[in-house]
């Protein structure tokens, strides 16, 4: 428990991908079997059920500490696990700690009614730190920054430089689903003492075939007869899985989501398929913004009313495997025609195909671009009609060409410092936009007195989009023009307008302005224009409006 | 109970905590006539004052803080050395804080109080070790006084500070810690570990690392980050004000591993709004077992708490049948390192 309870401290402090990923290689290949197997799946899939963990350390805590002195300093930690951590007796004859996979047995062989015992018998035997780990253990998945990919990845790089072949991380991806905790088979392949691991018959991941966006040069040899478009939708790409009565939703990473989706589980529930589309919220065929998919993602436990107000639809794009037969080696337009044939004999429920967009010359193609508006269109995919399915982004087979960014020129309101090499600089903007006071006695926005009769809300938040000098001249700024601190954040003069671009805007209750961006970046710095000539919340709401004439179109 | 009516001669008042048979303030938090200074802190050590009671490695330090004018008049004692002062009787008693730093006793009429200052128990290269002093009332700080603070040994967190140097031979490593008393203890507790390369300074703790120095601490050798900023200074150690390590300073070094030497590096919370990827806990501040362990030992009646967390500890002493209030003093830091 000790060396995994190091690694994950280690972690919530190491900001560098590169620092993470050291450390998680150097840790799987010391640990033995099967504690580092436990703790990959601590690290990606979680280890434990939902465990009436709030229940038990009240239990636990009842006994041993006084009841004021906890509140006060759970008030203080802001963090129960930390917080019980912290403040358990220390016995004055600590028995040794016991192994990760000792932990992981009691709890999961412990009925529900002694897991509060099984529980502080551990937490008794060990330090600070390992009570931390335990408790973040068994609270779910411990928050340390480190995706399941990551994890995967470096997982990767502890198979020996003397190994026969390399192993990439899309190689364990497209097993991982057949394999169970403590993947010892995985670990033995990795290290060359074994085979790969059979997938048997389970539906697994295979890795996507992603696109390129498309460049100046790309369109130079572009002939339009060589290629079919789509819409490119604005969800989440997926990969449906199903085979002997199992269905999978994985994610683009491989991520196994089929947990939020449970209706779409149920459409595929009796084919068998392997098929690639777009996961949408969809309301009687319209597609909603992405926004409505947002309420849907990430949920353990999905309502009855999730599923009515935030129907769940996939959009067919390709078919992988049908019936067994493999069409990956196929080209681009026979499986495009396969997928139209199996999905008007046997398409299940909540799912269409993607149509194409008929086009004949690259001035068509291009007035479809300018065209597209609605919010959950992102723009166009180019799809060479000749490609097989090649896992990986391989160049020149598929496109995405997605549409111009739309812009607002924004005023900068509070900056935030960043984390890890940008620590010392304020990298993190809060951005608004003008709107008019109706009730000026009542008017609570910062500086009405910059534009008359006008305050700033804040319209999104963007940490990305300028270069590394420009970071130092917006640094320069947020210091030179500091009215308020607090903490790490600073409210600044409003005087900087700042351009910012963004794939789409749309209404948003839980934000002041009523509005938020998607994917909002710093397109540009505009020195040069005075605050009062920034975007009002007016011209905001007209984008929003203009996305939805379009989609009723 | 002999305690009762300490607070008749022993009382807080808008400039600090005032003992009126001698007319002296202790850490006064506004200009007075006459002063005790607990230690050099600038929480407690102010300037302006007529008179400064203190010892005489607190007045050094005030000196070189504050300037030679700082006070009046310094009036230097011994540790163990008793003052007269208008009847009462005024010792000085080391406090384990920093170099220098004591706690004031004060007898009269027959009734002792100990003020001490801020103080710790966990050993010290640095400064003389905290002595008990038996008594009525006794004063003391709340600074980490919650169960949850239970700082680690020194020596171990040195260790670890040590390991990651070792690890990563290309980063220098910038350790944030207050420049009078944790600066010179993580000097010379990294030395004690062995360590023996020049260890850089930022500018700010220069003049008290060398005043350490003077007054017989042993801490090697020690130099100002030079300005150059060219200047190689991978795998090097330094030290500078924690507000400086996340910030403009920080940027001349290349790749830095940000560290902070702090008993608040224990909350995790406190990790992260630092922004330091080595959080190492080490305090001058007594923690939660020390401060109840210190205060039964001076078998004091009433307890008498100050600056931080004093609801907790107001609490668990009374919990134990001890009388204890929260006195609000005024002027004092409550994050104190």
């Amino acid at each position: 428990m000790e060396p995994f309870a190091l690694l994950l401290d280690t972690l919530t402090t190491t900001p560098s991908r590169k620092g993470k990923l050291a450390l998680l290689s150097e840790y799987f290949r010391a640990a033995p079997d099967p504690d580092r197997g436990y703790a990959l799946a601590a690290l990606t899939d979680g280890l434990f059920p939902r465990l009436p963990l709030r229940r038990s350390l009240a239990t636990l805590l009842e006994t041993r500490v006084d009841p004021v002195l906890y509140a006060l300093s759970r008030d203080y930690v802001g963090d129960t696990a930390e917080t019980v951590a912290l403040l358990w007796p220390e016995p004055t004859d600590r028995p040794p700690p016991p192994r990760l996979s000792e932990v992981v047995t009691a709890i999961a062989n412990a009925p529900p009614s002694e897991i509060a015992g099984t529980l502080g018998h551990l937490l008794d035997r060990l330090d600070t730190r390992g009570r931390w780990a335990l408790l973040k253990l068994v609270g779910g998945a411990p928050r340390v920054g480190v995706s399941a990919r990551l994890a995967k990845t470096a997982l990767a790089e502890i198979r020996p430089d003397t190994a026969a072949h390399a192993v990439g991380v899309s190689d364990i991806e497209e097993i991982w689903h057949a394999l169970e905790p403590p993947y010892t088979d995985l670990f033995l392949w990795l290290e060359g003492k074994a085979p790969r691991p059979d997938a048997g018959g389970k539906p697994v991941f295979r890795p996507l075939m992603l696109a390129h966006a498309i460049e100046e040069q790309d369109w130079a040899s572009f002939a339009p007869e060589d290629f079919a478009a789509e819409w490119k939708w604005d969800g989440i790409r997926v990969q449906i899985a199903a085979h002997g009565g199992h269905v999978r939703i994985f994610s683009r990473t491989g991520d196994d989501i089929s947990r939020s989706f449970p209706e779409i589980v149920s459409a595929f529930e009796r084919h068998d398929v392997l098929a690639d589309g777009e996961l949408l919220v969809a309301r009687r065929g319209v597609v909603a913004a992405f926004n409505d998919l947002q309420q849907r993602l990430n949920r353990k436990v999905v309502t009855g009313k999730m599923l009515k107000d935030h129907p769940a639809h996939v959009r067919l794009y390709d078919l992988l495997i049908v019936d067994g037969e493999d069409l990956r080696e196929l080209s681009f337009r026979e499986r495009r025609l396969r997928l139209e044939a199996w999905h008007s004999a046997h398409g299940p429920p909540l799912t269409d195909v993607s149509p194409l967009v008929p086009f004949e010359t690259r001035a068509e193609l291009d007035a479809l671009w300018a065209d597209a508006r609605e919010a959950s269109i992102e723009g166009l995919m180019l799809k060479r009609w000749t490609s097989p399915y090649l896992s990986g982004r391989p160049r020149g087979h598929w496109f995405k060409w997605k549409r111009a960014a739309l812009t607002l020129d924004c005023v900068l309101m509070y900056a935030q410092r960043g984390s890890g090499k940008r620590s010392s600089y304020y990298s993190d903007y809060t951005f608004g936009v003008w709107r008019e006071i109706e009730n000026p006695e009542a008017a609570t926005g910062p500086r009405g007195d910059i534009y008359p009769g006008h305050e700033l809300v804040p319209v999104g938040k963007a940490y990305s989009g300028m270069t590394d000098a420009e970071l130092i001249e917006i640094d320069r700024f947020v210091r030179n023009h500091t009215v308020e601190q607090f903490g790490p954040v600073r409210a600044v003069e409003p005087r900087l307008v700042l351009e910012v671009a963004f794939d789409a805007i749309f209404p948003s209750p839980r934000h002041k302005s009523g509005l938020a961006m998607r994917f909002p970046r710093i397109h540009r710095i505009r020195w040069d224009k005075p605050a009062v000539e920034a975007d009002t919340l007016t011209a905001a709401q007209r984008l929003v409006a203009n996305a939805a004439n379009a989609l009723a179109r | 109970m002999r305690a009762a009516g300490v607070d008749q001669w022993l009382y807080p008042t808008p400039r600090g905590l005032y003992c009126a048979p001698a007319g002296v303030y202790i850490d006064p938090a506004r200009p007075v006539e006459r002063a005790i200074v607990t230690h050099g802190h600038s929480d407690h050590a102010r300037p302006g004052n007529g008179a400064v009671l203190a010892t005489a490695e607190t007045i050094e330090i005030m000196k070189v803080r504050l300037g030679t004018e700082a006070a009046g008049r310094f009036e230097p004692a011994a540790y163990g050395a008793t003052t007269n002062l208008d009847g009462v009787a005024v010792r000085l008693v080391p406090a384990g804080h920093v170099l220098g730093s004591a706690q004031v006793v004060l007898e009269w009429n027959g009734q002792r109080a100990v003020v001490s200052g801020d103080y710790k128990r966990s050993p010290d290269p640095t400064c003389a070790p905290f002595e008990v002093v038996p008594c009525d009332v006794f004063v003391t700080e709340a600074t980490f006084a919650l169960p949850v603070f239970r700082h680690e040994h020194a020596a171990s967190e040195i260790a670890r500070l040590l390991a990651s140097m070792r690890r990563n031979p290309d980063r220098a490593h910038l350790v944030g810690a207050y420049g009078l008393g944790k600066c010179q203890r993580v000097i010379r507790l990294v030395r004690e570990a062995g360590y023996d390369a020049p260890i850089y300074l930022h500018g700010a703790h220069l003049a008290i690392t060398e005043l350490y120095a003077k007054l017989g601490v042993d801490l090697g050798d020690c130099r100002a980050v030079p300005d150059d900023k060219s200047a190689d200074l991978a795998g090097a150690l330094v030290i500078g004000p924690p507000s400086a390590i996340a910030d403009r300073w920080s940027r001349r070094f290349p790749d830095p591993v940000t560290a902070f030497a702090s008993g608040w590096m224990r909350i995790k919370g406190r990790v992260r709004q630092s922004g330091v990827e080595l959080p190492l806990v080490i305090s001058d501040h007594a923690d939660w077992p020390e401060l109840i362990s210190t205060i039964l030992e001076t078998s004091a009646e009433d307890v008498w708490v100050t600056h931080g967390r004093e609801d907790a500890l107001v609490y668990e002493l009374t919990r134990r049948g001890l009388k204890a209030r929260a006195l609000a003093l005024v002027g004092f830091d409550e994050e104190g390192e």
